[in-house]
């Protein structure tokens, strides 16, 4: 069950502006069925140049129904210059926030609010911005870097909140990491091995990689292990915690902790627990 | 507001035959079932009892079962169990419908060490049987497929697939917790190696599961520690919940009957009249080999979870396909593995009665979905459209 405000259920439930403005000034429509959510929204303007009237049709959850109704409630009586400054955060607090899982939906709502606009100042729809990131719901760089800056997000999990990329196959997290990482002027990751290691390079390595990579995973199951020596190519750790006593220990140690070490640090180690 | 359940494959009704079974076992009968005095080896008595009638339940033997914390234990135990007893072998055969108890463990892996074949199914969610025997080698450890798919209800046939495995000398698990007390298991004449199933499936509580292990399979304990359940299951004994399930698979075979007569004609009420009443609308899955009290129906052009909250205003529970009730964004693993189109998979909502369900419920909902359906479609900027185009 998600963890709705009172007023996304009331706009869910009692949908303002549900319909098409059939002499519409502007139009705007984002999404797709195999997406899971859609909006179509028009508007018409007044003689003061003022959105008068706008409405929607929406296919998606309560929460893309809910910010579709707070978007046509948010622009009305707004000039097009304010209505294009209304950003997914504004709709999103309209609503007395979203789950951090259901941002998308008002991004939707942003989005359409752009291209309705830009239909009416006769802009030629801008050619997608850009180069396809997340084949799975078509949400490109430039997509995913706006959503990086402008929502200050640092993770792959809260792109996909957002903008859903990397959400499907997970084929693309590389690449939005690596957005990330460059929106936030961070070195990108996974420096270069280096081609020949010295002894000391090479156990430092695999320390490095025990603590950031291994026992974070090891620990979120209530495990631990210890690296005690290192001879040549043979890594000798011991196990702690529950996967001391664990029955899938040797899996763990063998598919887990040496796969990592060998893409890591280098394919010619060898774990063994002593 | 009193909830209409319809939502007995997520969990069911605790039966009030099972907690009064229990009810003794929590403050007045609290021994430990190992303990040496009569206060904690009466428990243990009962604990014998309990074994016996689930094995009754099953056509097993009481040897042959332990008890679990929940299917999902048991479903690990029994691919850990497999993999350890033939370490040699590397490669792990199930379904791209299992419930994701199998589905997430089998994945996870297939990226450390294992090979995995996940056998697809066609668009009634029949499982491609060639493939599956055609993947098999001397490689192969274990073959896991559930008994029935819990969000569609098509039964798959085990009972031949294992003979089939067993030919080839290996081991073969079922996930059952959708099928067992719906449909007649009989393990004495079955080729089956180890069987899961879950008590809150079937009236008893949460948090109690059953690892049914044929005599003679190797096994290799999930849980290390104490002597329970032979040395194959270490943990102090759930000893109220366990109870309780033993008294729930006694139910299961009297209610057995009335689930295959008066739940079917029910859900078959509910999805004749719904699909009749409401234009656009499928049933998801096998209609000639089903469980009993499911039906998935397809309600196109609208999504899921908003059906469910307009239902929610009626007390009407149920469940849906829909990414967005889920969190993820894909709808349904198993109707995306059937080919279920976009336009249907999103707005599928599954209904699962239990014999505590009444025909004034069914026509309840009956009266109740199609204005919502309809609400929701007037609102969908597709739905003009596909009504034009019929």
């Amino acid at each position: 069950m998600w963890d709705y405000t009172e007023k996304v259920k009331d706009h869910f439930l009692n949908p303002r502006n549900v319909g098409f403005i059939d002499d519409f000034d502007g139009i705007g429509e984002v999404g797709s069925l195999a997406c899971g959510d859609a909006l179509k929204l028009t508007f018409k303007l007044g003689d003061d140049g003022r959105i008068a009237d706008a409405k929607f049709q929406t296919f998606g959850c309560a929460s893309a129904i809910a910010s579709s109704s707070a978007l046509t409630e948010m622009v009305k009586g707004m000039t097009l210059e304010d209505a294009a400054k209304v950003s997914n955060e504004d709709i999103a607090d309209y609503l007395g926030g979203l789950p951090k899982e259901k941002m998308h939906c008002s991004v939707m709502g942003r989005d359409a609010m752009e291209k309705a606009i830009s239909y009416y100042r006769g802009e030629t729809q801008k050619k997608i911005e850009g180069e396809i990131v997340c084949e799975c719901f078509g949400v490109t760089d430039k997509q995913i870097e706006r959503a990086v800056k402008e929502n200050n997000l640092t993770s792959i999990e809260e792109v996909t909140d957002y903008v859903k990329a990397g959400g499907g196959c997970g084929n693309c997290h590389d690449r939005i990491q690596f957005i990330i990482d460059d929106v936030l002027g961070n070195t990108p990751r996974a420096a270069k091995k280096p081609e020949v290691m010295t002894n000391i390079q090479k156990i430092k390595m695999i320390d490095a990689t025990l603590e950031r990579e291994i026992k974070p995973a090891l620990n979120q199951d209530g495990g631990d292990i210890e690296l005690v020596d290192v001879d040549g190519n043979r890594v000798l750790v011991k196990l702690r915690g529950t996967c001391a006593s664990c029955s899938k220990s040797q899996i763990t140690l063998k598919h887990y902790v040496e796969t990592k070490l060998k893409d890591l640090v280098s394919q010619d180690l060898v774990v063994e627990e002593v | 507001m009193k909830p209409i359940y319809m939502d007995n494959n997520a969990t069911t009704r605790v039966a009030p035959e099972v907690v009064e079974a229990m009810v003794p076992y929590f403050s007045e009968y609290y021994g430990n079932p190992s303990s040496m005095h009569t206060f904690g080896g009466n428990v243990g008595g009962e604990i014998k009892a309990a074994r016996a009638r689930v094995a009754n339940l099953l056509g097993a033997l009481p040897e042959e079962i332990i008890f679990t914390s929940c299917g999902t234990e048991s479903d690990s135990t029994a691919i850990y169990a497999a993999l350890h007893s033939h370490p040699e072998r590397k490669h792990i055969v199930t379904t791209r419908v299992e419930h994701p108890a199998v589905k997430n463990l089998v994945e996870h892996l297939g990226k450390n060490g294992y090979r995995t074949t996940f056998v697809p199914v066609d668009r009634q969610g029949r499982l491609d049987l060639d493939a599956l025997y055609k993947s098999l080698s001397d490689d192969t450890a274990i073959v896991s497929v559930m008994w029935a798919n819990n969000e569609t209800g098509t039964i798959f046939p085990v009972e031949e697939i294992a003979r089939e495995v067993r030919e080839r000398g290996i081991v073969f698990h079922t996930d059952a917790v959708q099928a067992v007390g719906k449909i007649p298991t009989n393990m004495a004449d079955s080729a089956i190696d180890m069987l899961s199933l879950s008590g809150h499936k079937l009236h008893a509580p949460k948090g109690v599961g059953v690892l049914y292990i044929r005599k003679g399979t190797k096994f290799a304990p999930f849980l290390m520690g104490g002597h329970q359940e032979d040395g194959r299951r270490a943990g102090t004994e759930n000893t109220a919940s366990i109870i309780g399930m033993g008294r729930a698979a006694q139910l299961a075979m009297e209610t057995m009957q009335d689930e295959n007569t008066r739940v079917k004609a029910m859900r078959d009420k509910l999805e004749r009249e719904l699909l009749s009443r409401v234009p656009m609308s499928m049933v998801n899955g096998d209609p000639e080999n089903r469980l009993p009290n499911t039906t998935s129906i397809a309600f196109e052009y609208i999504e899921g979870e908003a059906i469910l909250l307009l239902m929610d205003q009626y007390g009407i529970c149920a469940s849906s396909g829909s990414a967005c009730t889920s969190g993820s964004l894909e709808p349904s693993h198993v109707l995306r593995a059937m080919g279920v189109p976009f336009t249907a998979a999103h707005g599928s909502i599954r209904f699962s009665l239990s014999i505590y369900n009444t025909e004034e419920e069914v026509d309840f909902i009956i009266e109740k979905m199609p204005p919502i359906i309809e609400r929701l479609r007037q609102m969908s900027p597709f739905w003009k459209e596909a009504q034009a185009a019929g």
